[in-house]
């Protein structure tokens, strides 16, 4: 239709070509030359635009991935304060190592840094500094070590998320007192241990071992990280022995007939159905008929199979169609059954494509989010999974919890997993990549 | 998954796990018997040649084993939990003399209770414990009947074929047969999923269209789902009328649009027709990493730096913006679907034949003149295709929307105000603790097939304008 139309344009311009060399009145060559420099500034400015919607789509991932590593960058250090703890034996002894009070220990020792401290105001804001986890880092010191009962060791210990803040700048001193969290008495404080080199910044490596927690400082992403991991494996060993199965019979075997049209329009319409569809069905079918366990990361990776598998089927078929016929014919002429040709040729030449269409779904099936909303993955869940059944959350939901929670030091952690989960995504893709461009081979 | 068809003890579900790891074993043990039984057919001094190779006698003995008994298993755990739980319940339904199913169901609920060890929280009824008891002993007894069962299946399928094996046995044939028909089951998931998802949809949506009348539902001006849980509960009468949350849906996906196609358009134009091959070699798989950013990446940002960004824009111009306007969410929106477009509407300028283009060039046509004259009226099937599928992603988009749109579902167009729209309320009406009979919990339901029905018709009119109107160029 279209053909027809350029093609009508084509002949009147012709017409108006064959015009041009009458003698009469302005010549053609001359209208043509009138019209060109505006033509130009049109082609030019055509060409801008589309350099500029370039820059503006770059420019909006270049402000996307730099605010998230500007804020989440310093989640990775965490701050430390240097405390003398007394393994009192008044508090502690041998028998009792599980039930002492060791948060009372912490305090003490809060207290002799600072024994001017003496209003009870005063310390409660003082125990304020140090993490409320402290108190079992020092039970698992005991625990393992009995015998340091009765001495004074010197511990680096995990600071409030307040402070951290406070010491990161992201609570100004120049808002006023009543505004922030942290009091200037507070401030001042922190100041001292500043000054007296009882105050360094650490690896936050609690953010990589520990699973949720209300507090900020205590909270990891252990726990969603293997959640993740619980689910992508139900996710792949399902979904890349099924995704290849179906693409080998419908690129091999299958007849042509409505059946088969059926079964291909179904899978180009799953890909494009919206993720939380799946996640409604998993709830109404995983869920509620078959009473599967609620939270689960076995429910979550069979929700993100059927998902993923139309991504899979169709990388799939693109990659056994790429394999050339004459592979096949050779195979069929000295005597292999179709079975065998496809088992024994097709299939080894075909599966670095199919892997690599494998890993891009695994990758989506990782960032995804809102099918896991739909059958509770979204608890708060402090213990680290262990088994598919047990209740789990997995790394885009966590950031999805987090970036919920008012606290400031969650928005830096939250950033943090961001950064953690985007560059998972780049290694998988960059497998993928490479994976093709190793195996990739041009018939 | 058999360990999840029994939602019980950790006990059921480790003997069953156990149970198929046995069979699976022993059918691993029976292919090779199966493998060696070949081979000493075939040694005989007297013995034809085999048929097949030797390990197509040894899958098929594996098959033989291993498949009845996984049948097995899996029936059993599919009938079994119910048919226990009606033995255990008799006795108690017919002490308390209750009749209605919903009192039996909660009855049921606290055995259940009762038998994962869960806390109780009121008194544990005597009747309700004996039956608890019996349910865990019944339950034992069957997983021991289960195994004893499919284990003698396995033994006896594997004793079978490996008296049946002789040279002349077309095993090659008969595991090639098996083979495409697991081909054929795996290859018609699809339509399952789609069967599985329009029936569960279509479901709970029936339930609720009994309580709420269907055109209250589809051209009501108000929602507000909150159902009084009181009777004497003010201002929460529970409304269902889906319009404001549709308009919301069109609002934010219209400003997604508006950014999106003019941006992916126009870059996938430059990159086609503009770009040297180096450029487009590194510009184009950065723009698909913008495709490769998870939505909740998305949302975050939009929550937390365009919607405050938006906020500060608008008061320093002195205009009402809403925390969670309409516009931050389809902005960032708008943002995540350009590269959608862009690759889309790419491959399709692609495909328009270089012939056209140097019909064009050869008249004199400058190259934006052929752009905008030849190439895009030729390749405008393909972008309105492209166009109509980045719709349909734009409505069915979660998780942007739930960080940074609102809740309250207003009927406004104004993009500085906040608006709510399908999947919010989907996700807000379903995460947390939800009763399955409440209008409340069937409405996200209702808004699903609405969804779903929306964006699969999208899907097939962009299938049909690309079908249709695509120019076959040889």
């Amino acid at each position: 239709m279209w053909c027809a139309n350029t093609v009508k344009n084509m002949n009147r311009h012709t017409e108006d070509n064959s015009r041009f060399n009458e003698p009469d009145g302005m010549g053609a060559t001359a209208k043509v030359q009138a019209g060109l420099a505006a033509r130009y500034r049109k082609e030019r400015r055509f060409r801008l635009f589309g350099l500029a919607a370039i820059a503006a789509s770059l420019l909006f991932l270049v402000v996307l991935l730099g605010s998230i590593v500007a804020k989440g960058y310093t989640a990775f250090w965490q701050t430390q304060i240097l405390l003398d703890i007394h393994f009192d034996p008044a508090v502690l002894d041998v028998n009792n190592l599980a039930t002492a009070n060791y948060a009372a220990l912490v305090r003490e020792a809060t207290l002799r840094l600072f024994p001017q401290a003496a209003s009870r105001q005063d310390q409660r804001a003082l125990a304020k500094l140090v993490s409320t986890g402290v108190a079992y880092q020092v039970q698992e010191i005991v625990t393992s070590k009995p015998e340091l009962i009765g001495s004074i060791i010197p511990i680096w210990v995990v600071a409030d998320d307040e402070v951290d803040m406070f010491v990161k700048g992201y609570i100004p001193r120049e808002v006023p007192e009543n505004e922030r969290r942290i009091s200037d008495k507070q401030a001042a404080w922190i100041d001292q241990l500043a000054a007296a080199e009882r105050l360094r910044q650490g690896f936050n490596a609690t953010f990589f071992q520990a699973g949720d927690s209300r507090e900020p400082e205590l909270a990891g992403i252990r726990g969603a990280a293997m959640g993740s991991l619980f689910t992508l494996a139900v996710t792949l060993t399902l979904s890349f022995p099924i995704g290849v199965a179906a693409a080998v019979y419908l690129e091999e075997f299958a007849p042509k007939n409505r059946w088969t049209d059926l079964v291909e329009v179904n899978i180009n319409n799953l890909a494009a159905i919206p993720s939380i569809v799946f996640g409604l069905l998993g709830l109404a079918v995983f869920l509620d008929f078959m009473h599967l366990p609620r939270s689960a990361s076995l429910v979550g990776g069979l929700v993100l199979t059927l998902m993923t598998l139309p991504t899979v089927i169709i990388a799939s078929r693109a990659s056994l169609k790429s394999v050339p016929p004459s592979i096949r014919e050779a195979a069929l002429g000295i005597g292999a059954s179709q079975v065998q040709t496809i088992v024994h040729h097709v299939l080894p030449l075909a599966m670095p494509g199919m892997m690599t269409g494998a890993i891009i779904g695994m990758a989506r099936a990782l960032g995804e989010t809102a099918p896991l909303l739909m059958i509770g993955m979204v608890a708060f869940i402090v213990d680290i999974p262990h088994s598919f059944s047990d209740p789990a959350t997995a790394l885009p939901v966590q950031i999805y919890l987090w970036a919920d929670s008012p606290e400031r030091a969650f928005v830096e952690r939250t950033s943090a997993a961001i950064m953690v989960l985007l560059l998972l995504l780049l290694a998988m893709n960059a497998a993928a990549v490479l994976l093709r461009n190793k195996f990739e081979r041009r018939w | 998954m058999n360990e999840a068809l029994c939602p019980l003890t950790d006990g059921a579900a480790m003997s069953s796990s156990l149970l198929i790891a046995l069979i699976l074993l022993l059918s691993s043990l029976a292919y090779w018997l199966g493998c060696r039984r070949a081979v000493a057919l075939a040694q005989r001094p007297s013995a034809a040649r085999l048929h097949s190779r030797p390990g197509y006698y040894g899958v098929l003995a594996g098959v033989w084993c291993g498949l009845p008994a996984l049948l097995i298993v899996a029936v059993w755990h599919l009938a079994a939990d119910p048919l226990l739980t009606r033995m255990a319940m008799n006795g108690v339904a017919a002490a308390k003399g209750v009749v209605s199913p919903d009192q039996v169901d909660l009855l049921v609920n606290d055995m259940r209770n009762l038998v994962a060890g869960n806390v109780v929280m009121h008194e544990v009824d005597p009747l309700i414990q004996a039956a608890a008891d019996q349910y865990i002993g019944l339950q034992r007894l069957s997983d021991l009947a289960l195994a004893t069962v499919a284990l003698a299946t396995a033994l006896a399928g594997v004793s079978l074929f490996l008296g049946r094996i002789r040279p002349a046995l077309r095993a090659r044939n008969q595991v090639e047969r098996i083979v495409k028909i697991v081909l054929t089951l795996c290859s018609t998931f699809a339509v399952f999923v789609t069967v599985g998802i329009v029936l569960s949809v279509l479901f709970e949506s029936i339930r609720f269209f009994q309580q709420i009348s269907p055109a209250d539902f589809l051209f009501g001006l108000k929602w507000s789902p909150q159902m009084a849980i009181r009777a004497d509960q003010a201002g929460s009468s529970g409304s269902f009328g889906a319009i404001p949350v549709l308009a919301g849906t069109f609002l934010i996906s219209g400003i997604a649009m508006a950014i999106a196609v003019p941006l992916g358009l126009m870059s996938a134009i430059y990159l086609s027709e503009y770009a040297s091959s180096r450029f487009r070699a590194v510009v184009k798989p950065l723009l698909e990493i913008l495709a490769g950013v998870p939505t909740v990446v998305y949302g975050f940002f939009a929550a937390l730096v365009v919607a405050p960004a938006i906020r500060n824009l608008g008061g320093l111009a002195g205009l009402p913006v809403a925390s969670e306007s309409a516009l931050a969410a389809g902005l960032v929106m708008g943002i995540m679907i350009i590269p959608f477009v862009s690759s889309l509407s790419d491959d399709v300028i692609n495909a328009v034949p270089q012939s056209l283009r140097d019909g064009s060039y050869g008249l004199g046509a400058t190259k934006s003149e052929t752009i905008k004259l030849v190439i895009l009226p030729a390749a405008l099937p393909g972008i309105v295709g492209s166009i109509l599928l980045a719709v349909s992603r734009a409505i069915g988009e979660t998780m942007i929307v739930v960080m940074a749109a609102g809740l309250a579902a207003n009927l406004t167009f104004n993009p500085l105000q906040a608006v709510t729209t399908v999947t919010v309320q989907i996700v807000t009406l379903l995460v947390g603790d939800q009763e399955f009979d409440s209008p409340k919990t069937l409405a996200a339901f209702a808004l699903g097939m609405l969804l779903f029905a929306v964006t699969l018709a999208l899907n097939v009119a962009a299938l049909y304008v690309v079908r249709k109107y695509r120019e076959e160029y040889e």
